[in-house]
């Protein structure tokens, strides 16, 4: 597509409210674009956890719960790109019964598309798109397969971390820090055997903490629980994350900037066959610059 | 490419339309399933918010002769005519002809294998790269054989 005008249109066209342009904004802004937009206020949550744990059927029962009650709800579902065929599939959406349901509900899947330092540089601006055209509710959806998917969940203003019976799971959420990002965990599939327990054993490795987040144990198949869990979400503070945003911005500028160096491939050979240090492949990548 | 695999129509069966998203994952697509008994509007409104570049779809309920030309025509109406759209499953021949001048450019008998799909997507790219058009909505007459 070409470049300026016509870009600016799809922008004031989606500002005006067509759901048609806001889609083609979105494609746009995965593809580099940045429309100019003023500032946002945005209400975001993050859900996040390990892959299966039931984030989007979750998600669906938020969906109805808001959209029932006035609210414009808008999720941004990701899920990773094969690094071998560059494909992705997108299955979120399958789980969120209400997502083709009307006017209020708005669901975009997104693949990481393998972006050096994932797709961290759009999500915010993607967010600021939908806050500006009404969305008053954003949701964001990443499994928590590896660190970079989980720093998605720093662009949100509230974190949800889900987690399901098994709670081995949630071992892995520690090591990525995520755990100290979650505003509230959820244990989903309380219906199933083993969610109590680990409910419990959540809390209680929880317990040391100053102001340890609140831990919810729900059902998204039957509703148990749910209400609860979102006056919870409802009432949540939200932390100011600027700073751990100002980090994620520059580690993914930093990336992406490092991969797409016209040397990187040189000076990877040159270190492969050890002519070079590690310290001198630094040095010559950063001498290079330019 | 980005594509939507739905599944319109009220059988119970969607091995056929995985099978077929899984494949077009393999082949290098991002691909989207909206799941099972999705109504055509239902359809209509993910290709937009997916915004799609192409949407699959499989039938074997005999949904063809309603739903897809409901899609199709949901499609146009959306401002979404540049979208592809092909389908699969069981469709007798005597059927083809309406749905191909339904703008429906491709169309898979049950026995078609995914390197087939493969292909067809591949030959949409080449089209469009050269400026042909052959979304649901526009003029070309080109179609899958
Ligand atoms: N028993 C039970 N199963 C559930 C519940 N919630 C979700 N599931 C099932 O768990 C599986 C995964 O659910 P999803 O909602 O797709 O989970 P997810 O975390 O979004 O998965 P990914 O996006 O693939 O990481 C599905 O088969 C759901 O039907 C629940 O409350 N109880
Ligand atoms: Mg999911």
């Amino acid at each position: 597509m070409e470049m300026g005008v016509k870009e600016q249109d799809i922008v004031d066209s989606a500002l005006q409210g067509s759901r048609r342009d806001l889609s083609r904004l979105l494609t746009l802004i995965e593809s580099g674009f940045e429309p100019n937009l003023s500032l946002q206020e945005s209400w975001t949550i993050g859900v996040t956890g390990p892959p299966g744990a039931g984030k989007s059927s979750l998600i669906g029962n938020f969906v109805d719960y808001w959209s029932s009650r006035g609210d414009k709800v808008a999720v941004l579902a990701v899920d990773p790109s094969s690094p071998k065929s560059g494909g992705a599939l997108l299955g979120d959406r399958m789980r969120m019964a209400s997502a083709d349901s009307g006017d209020s509900v708005f669901v975009r899947s997104l693949a990481t598309r393998n972006h050096p330092g994932g797709l961290s540089a759009y999500i915010s601006t993607m967010i600021d798109c939908l806050a500006a055209c009404g969305w008053n509710r954003i949701v964001i959806e990443t499994v928590g397969s590896g660190q970079s998917d989980y720093r998605i969940a720093a662009f949100a203003d509230r974190i949800l971390l889900v987690d399901g019976p098994d709670r081995g799971d949630i071992v892995q959420a520690e090591k990525a820090g995520i755990i100290e990002l979650a505003d509230i965990i959820v244990v989903n599939k309380s219906d199933l055997e083993g969610s109590e327990q680990a409910a419990e054993a959540i809390t209680s490795s929880l317990s040391m903490d100053t102001s340890p987040p609140s831990v919810h144990l729900v059902c998204s198949h039957d509703g148990t629980g749910i209400e609860e869990l979102i006056h919870d979400i409802e009432n949540c503070v939200p932390e100011s994350r600027s700073g751990l945003r100002a980090r994620e911005r520059l580690i993914s500028a930093w990336d992406s900037r490092l991969l797409n160096h016209p040397e990187l491939i040189r000076v990877i050979e040159l270190l492969e066959t050890g002519r070079i240090t590690l310290e001198d492949a630094i040095r010559e990548i950063t001498l290079s610059e330019g | 490419m980005k594509v939507i695999v739905a599944k319109p129509g009220l059988d119970g069966h969607d091995r056929g339309a995985k099978v077929i998203a899984r494949a077009l994952r393999d082949g290098g697509h991002e691909v989207v399933y909206t799941g099972l008994r999705k109504t055509p509007e239902e359809i209509v409104r993910a290709t937009m918010d997916e915004d799609a570049a192409a949407l699959g779809l499989s039938t074997l309920s005999g949904a063809h002769d309603v739903l897809i030309p409901a899609i199709c025509e949901g499609l146009i109406k959306e401002d979404l005519g540049r979208t592809v759209v092909f389908a699969g499953g069981i469709i007798p021949a005597s059927d083809r002809d309406a749905l191909h001048n339904l703008g429906v450019r491709a169309i898979f008998g049950p026995g078609t294998s995914t390197s087939e799909i493969l292909d067809f997507l591949n030959e949409v790219s080449s089209r469009k790269k050269s400026g042909e058009s052959v979304g649901v909505g526009e003029s070309s007459e080109w179609r899958w054989e």
